[in-house]
């Protein structure tokens, strides 16, 4: 079992990574990459049953980033698990390079969905999980959803259908970071009471600090344990999260640092660059 | 010609008979009694998924369901399948998954429940997506055969079948039925009728009143709009030398559209076409549905006669 230090390291080390691919591409997404991390490690390391030398293996556990555009965050944790080299992490945003802009399952190993437009992964992972019931397979489906795609439609159609055919192999991890492109999600469009809509809906609701590995941990247990319906953790985090200037700002969710914030960030998180 | 049979029976016929095949799994929106895969979910409820009046959901369920190896088959009437364009643009063709998607009461021969469900504009949008075929069978007998040759295919596939009863053509013909090849009905050297779905049998009426005015037409059902069967539209050309196209649907994409694209780049015949010029339908019974678009046996002819008179 990994312990939570070496979680928070790994997390940290993704970090690194994010940040470097925003930089060096001048583009893309940092904010809900960072604010992911966390999550994103502690499911990999602790949780997911899938293997980086096998990555189409038919019975594996599946993660769905229906937010493609925290790719960032993906790409970090498929490289430090050994799906990818941290050397294809250059070729993120670069033509003809496995890591495109948003997270896509035909260009990259370990991606098991197409991402890029926001609403679409839950209802792709409902499909995945009538697969696995149907194939009588263990297998377990993860989603995760940031907290401004759910103002569309569709992934309350998803939400609805998954707790009518009881899938208790779904799972979804709620990136609550609070900001979406143009603003806080409390300008854009307020929520209310999340954890009571996904209760509504008919699914088991768990809340948790998104960055607390503590509760991460548990939290991924919770979701592993809940197999009469569909699950959802939600978890409260802070967009941006590790880097003191990205962190909780909107100007950070689809925007790269200059050479001197990219400084100021490696040094805050521990990296000394040449 | 007396049988009538409605194209969307053969879509229901063709999954019951698929679902030998344990990977085939059918999503429904609702509209199973319509569509016709209600004998399916029957015969097969453990393997039928109600995706409730959901289309968006519907089509990604199918994705994933393609991603983990499985066959989906996800019908809704063919108006509804463009609330999830671009589910299906982003979520099935971009990456391929094998998704097959009928929609059924398309065109204006759907008749009395007016402009809402006559889908008029399905074939143009689905053509437009790399990796997508797309169908549209003129009889009971093709749309059988041809969805059925869809669960051997690795693309996914738009198929647009329709509500109302149209001639049986095809009994005995199965093997003549091939997605991606059109069908030579009926032959004649001097206008060639290309035509898909409910059009195709009014073709064939429309090349008998041709035939009265001196005029050999030759009748092609072309049920597959994409892949478009090139090769056959060049020899119409090389031996008719004048085309006229024919769809119940808007004049603008669908199959006039799709000849017209490849005329332009390949080679030259002048070209009718004949379809919804550009406007919604209304309230109707289905053949004064043909009528007042504008599209029946006699407008088919009549655009004929503008083709044959346009040659050098």
């Amino acid at each position: 079992m990994t312990s939570t230090d070496e979680l928070r390291e790994l997390a940290r080390k993704c970090r690194v990574h994010i940040v470097n691919m925003v930089h060096r591409a001048q583009a893309g997404h940092p904010g809900g990459s960072l604010s992911e991390i966390d999550l994103l490690a502690a499911l990999y390391k602790t949780t997911l049953r899938v293997r980086p030398d096998d990555p189409d293996w038919e019975d594996r556990d599946r993660f769905i980033l229906s937010k493609g555009h925290a790719s960032p965050g993906m790409y970090a944790i498929l490289a430090e698990m050994g799906f990818i080299t941290v050397d294809d992490l250059a070729s993120y945003r670069v033509l003809g390079g496995i890591c495109q802009g948003h997270v896509d399952m035909k260009w990259c190993p370990g991606v098991d969905f197409s991402a890029g437009s926001l609403g679409m992964g839950l209802s792709f992972g409902m499909g995945s999980a009538i697969a696995g019931r149907l194939a009588g397979s263990e297998r377990q489906i993860y989603v995760m959803l940031g907290d401004g795609e759910i103002q569309e439609g569709s992934v309350w159609e998803a939400a609805m259908a998954a707790a009518h055919h009881e899938l208790g192999n779904l799972n979804v991890i709620l990136d609550r970071n609070r900001i979406q492109n143009d603003d806080f999600c409390e300008a854009q469009m307020r929520m209310f009471d999340i954890p009571a809509k996904w209760k509504a809906f008919g699914w088991n609701v768990k809340e948790i600090d998104g960055h607390n590995m503590e509760e991460i941990v548990d939290g991924l247990t919770f979701l592993s344990t809940s197999n009469d319906g569909p699950s959802i953790l939600i978890a409260h985090t802070v967009k941006g999260h590790g880097v003191s200037f990205m962190a909780d700002n909107p100007a950070f969710h689809g925007a790269a640092p200059n050479d001197e914030q990219y400084a100021q960030a490696m040094a805050e998180l521990g990296e000394v660059v040449a | 010609m007396s049988k009538m049979a409605a194209t969307r029976d053969g879509y229901g016929d063709a999954l019951l008979e698929l679902a030998s095949n344990p990977k085939v799994v059918v999503l429904e929106a609702d509209l199973g009694k319509s569509t016709k895969s209600l004998h399916f979910r029957k015969a097969h409820p453990e393997r039928t998924v109600s995706c409730g009046i959901g289309e968006q959901n519907m089509l990604l369920v199918g994705a994933g369901l393609a991603a983990s190896g499985y066959i989906p088959f996800a019908s809704t009437f063919a108006i509804f399948t463009e609330r999830a364009f671009e589910q299906m643009r982003n979520g099935v063709a971009r990456p391929n998954l094998a998704v097959h998607v009928c929609g059924s009461h398309g065109g204006t021969h759907t008749g009395t429940d007016g402009s809402s469900a006559q889908s008029i504009e399905d074939l143009a949008i689905y053509r437009t997506l790399p990796n997508v075929i797309v169908m549209h069978p003129s009889d009971v007998v093709s749309t059988k055969v041809l969805t059925m040759q869809l669960a051997a295919s690795n693309s996914p596939s738009y198929t647009r079948t329709a509500r109302n009863k149209t001639p049986v053509l095809y009994e005995g013909r199965e093997d003549e039925i091939k997605i991606g090849k059109g069908i030579v009905l009926r032959e004649g050297n001097d206008v060639a009728i290309i035509a898909c779905g409910v059009m195709v049998s009014e073709s064939l009426k429309a090349a008998e009143a041709l035939a009265n005015d001196g005029i050999h037409a030759t009748v092609v059902d072309m049920h597959t709009l994409k892949p478009l069967d090139a090769e056959l539209i060049n020899q119409l050309v090389a031996s008719c030398g004048a085309i006229v196209t024919a769809e119940d649907h808007s004049i603008i994409g669908g199959l006039g559209g799709a000849v017209a694209e490849h005329l332009t780049s390949n080679t030259y015949a002048p070209l009718e076409r004949v379809g919804v010029k550009d406007r919604f339908g209304e309230s109707g019974e289905a053949d004064q549905m043909l009528e007042i678009m504008e599209i029946s046996a006699p407008h088919i002819a009549a655009a004929a006669h503008r083709a044959v008179d346009r040659k050098a």
